[in-house]
């Protein structure tokens, strides 16, 4: 691996983001370790999604700093940022896949803009990148229209594996999927995570793929983030924390007994 | 720079991988891989210790052009030495699943694929056709039961669309007739002008402007403006089930959406034309009495000679008709939409043209038929 143990893949500082008066994030710190599944929760506007889309660079914080790989993001010059723009997947909620574009068009889309090659070799890539997560070459010829959710959420995955990224951003990968197609996502998340030495950052709500997959987990809660493994938020006392691992459907999820199998992934961190 | 050698002869081969065979070097790693000569065979060892950053996309072109020649029969037992990359047996695995899962080609062009197809094109126009008949059936349903339910005319959904197509588009409608009847007694005048028969530029305006250019005028601006936007305010409700949740709700979407949208231009057009055809009277008058300086008074004496009973009602007679089409059109195509946001830009386009096309296919049969019963 280029990066070194030591250095953070994510690092967020200080972040404070306001929407007129509403202050979501307040002084909130977060990092990313190499090779770890990163498990971003926390309730409904507690801004996930904002915190994911400043980390992306595509909101402009009010206060604080965002560092990739240990360069300031918002001080990047234009070409460096389209390089890191490159060296990063991204997953959006909906899929977000263009829906005038086939799904082979989709996964081709960045590579057509970055790496121009013949059709052959981007219909092989094309190709690939199905066959990666777990898609038929024939789903390429579809359209997004045509998918069922679980599909949508796996040609999303391979558009963002396309550029062969170091690290990916998730947001809420599994929701909306019956359990068997989420749990079955969770499995090649983590077959993927393995293989191609992955660095994830999810945000999840789904209890499930947070004890299958996740090494750490961040909570945002009151508009600070609480970093911590799985085993450490189960004995946490902050009330939401508290509220949301020992609910009912953290129970349904089958914790503490389903916290064992990460136990292997920390390790990578 | 990124190469590929290939040393050895007869049975024994060795692949040599050096330079960038990073994703960024995809096209020309696509280039090299095509050079290798196709009859080899006996064994080739891959050696990857000189590849610099090997990437996923470049190693599976690799693959795909080794799975070419066991495809084509040959035997070629391939290893990969010198440290190859994580992601390799991923990829093999792969490559080896792929095969099962492919399906056959699609046949190319034969004389049954052009037959099916016009079979199929003549089996969607009929579906089509038999769809804007029900469309038209449900609306006047729709109507029919508002006799009994005076409420299904939605009356707060009925003003809200008469202020957006009718009130807002006044200001438009008033300056383009204006300007087009200044420029019709203009380009008139000067022909007229030789002759001495300044007078008759009157005449022209009058006719022109009541009988045709007033309505036909703000027929199509309005199908620009309110066509489209029914297709398109429509057609995202359709791309977010939002129609769908009416239906589920047991509530119509022609009754919410359609007939409001329907009624609203049918009552704002008109109304429409009425101001349309004052505005062109009037640009007809203020070129006159610049131009041609015919005093107001003597331009509206001539005004109400040249004016018989129906030239007035010949013009804003069209007007509901007209409306019933544009709306109808927007509507309808805005139904229509499905799935995708290109769709949504087809359809909407789609609206414009056949409802301006509807409009100007109409006007011509109301003029045959108002010069046949002498109207």
């Amino acid at each position: 691996m280029p990066e070194p143990a030591a250095t953070p893949v994510v690092r967020v500082s200080g972040l404070v983001n306001r929407f007129g008066t509403q202050t979501v994030h307040d002084g909130l710190d977060m990092e990313v370790r190499p090779n770890e599944i990163f498990g971003i929760v926390g309730g409904s506007g507690t801004g996930k999604s904002v915190l994911l889309h400043t980390i992306l660079g595509l909101r402009v914080p009010d206060a604080g700093t965002v560092e990739m790989y240990g360069k300031n993001v918002q001080q990047l010059a234009a070409a460096d940022r389209s390089a890191l723009v490159r060296s990063y997947g991204v997953t959006f909620q909906n899929g977000a896949l263009i829906s005038s574009l086939t799904v082979a068009q989709n996964v081709q889309l960045p590579l057509r803009e970055y790496y121009p090659a013949s059709e052959r070799a981007l219909s092989e890539l094309a190709e690939l990148n199905l066959g990666l997560v777990g898609l038929k070459p024939d789903d390429g010829a579809k359209f997004p229209s045509q998918l069922s959710g679980g599909m949508v959420k796996r040609a999303a995955l391979a558009r963002a594996l396309s550029l062969e990224p170091k690290l990916l951003f998730l947001d809420e990968p599994t929701a909306g999927l019956d359990p068997i197609s989420a749990a079955a996502f969770d499995e090649l998340l983590l077959y993927l995570h393995s293989q191609l030495r992955l660095t994830v950052v999810m945000i999840t709500h789904d209890l499930d793929t947070l004890f299958r997959t996740c090494s750490r987990v961040g909570v945002i809660v009151g508009g600070r983030m609480i970093t911590d493994t799985l085993e450490g938020m189960l004995g946490n006392q902050e009330p939401w924390i508290h509220a949301y691992f020992h609910g009912p459907r953290a129970r349904a999820a089958g914790m503490p007994a389903a916290a064992t199998p990460t136990a292997d992934e920390d390790t990578h961190g | 720079m990124t190469a590929l050698e290939l040393e050895g002869e007869g049975d024994d081969w060795r692949l040599r991988l050096s330079g960038d065979w990073s994703l960024a070097s995809i096209a020309q790693i696509e280039v090299e891989l095509g050079r290798l000569p196709a009859g080899l065979h006996g064994t080739l060892v891959c050696d990857w210790s000189r590849a610099e950053t090997p990437g996923i996309g470049p190693a599976w072109a690799l693959l795909k052009r080794f799975a070419e020649f066991a495809f084509a029969g040959q035997h070629l037992d391939i290893r990969h030495s010198g440290d190859p990359p994580h992601f390799l047996q991923l990829l093999q695995k792969l490559e080896a699943d792929l095969p099962a899962a492919r399906t056959t080609p699609r046949a190319g062009q034969t004389f049954e694929g052009i037959v099916g197809r016009l079979g199929r094109w003549s089996v969607l126009q009929g579906t089509q056709a038999r769809g804007v008949v029900e469309f038209f059936g449900r609306i006047a349903a729709v109507l029919g039961r508002a006799f009994s339910r005076p409420q299904a005319l939605r009356p707060s959904s009925l003003t809200r669309h008469i202020y957006e197509t009718g009130i807002t588009a006044i200001p438009i409608v008033a300056l383009i007739a204006f300007l087009i009847s200044v420029i019709v007694a203009y380009l008139g005048a000067q022909q007229l002008n030789r002759f001495g028969a300044d007078i008759f530029v009157v005449d022209l305006v009058t006719i022109a402007v009541l009988r045709e250019m007033g309505v036909l005028l703000t027929a199509i601006i309005v199908a620009g403006r309110s066509g489209s936007a029914f297709a398109a305010e429509i057609g995202v409700m359709q791309l977010n089930e939002e129609t769908d949740a009416l239906r589920a709700m047991g509530m119509s979407p022609i009754e919410l959406l359609v007939v409001p949208r329907v009624l609203a231009l049918v009552i704002a057009l008109p109304l429409l034309t009425v101001i349309a055809d004052a505005m062109g009277l009037a640009g007809g008058g203020l070129l006159c009495l610049i131009n041609l300086h015919i005093p107001l008074v003597q331009y509206t004496y001539r005004m109400r000679e040249a004016l018989s009973a129906t030239t007035f009602w010949a013009g804003l007679i069209k007007a509901p008709v007209f409306a019933m089409l544009i709306a109808m059109v927007g509507t309808y195509r805005g139904m229509q939409v499905r799935d995708s946001a290109r769709e949504l830009g087809r359809l909407t386009t789609v609206a414009v043209v056949q409802s301006i096309f509807f409009v100007i296919l109409a006007d011509a049969l109301f003029a045959v038929l108002f010069v046949q019963i002498g109207f």
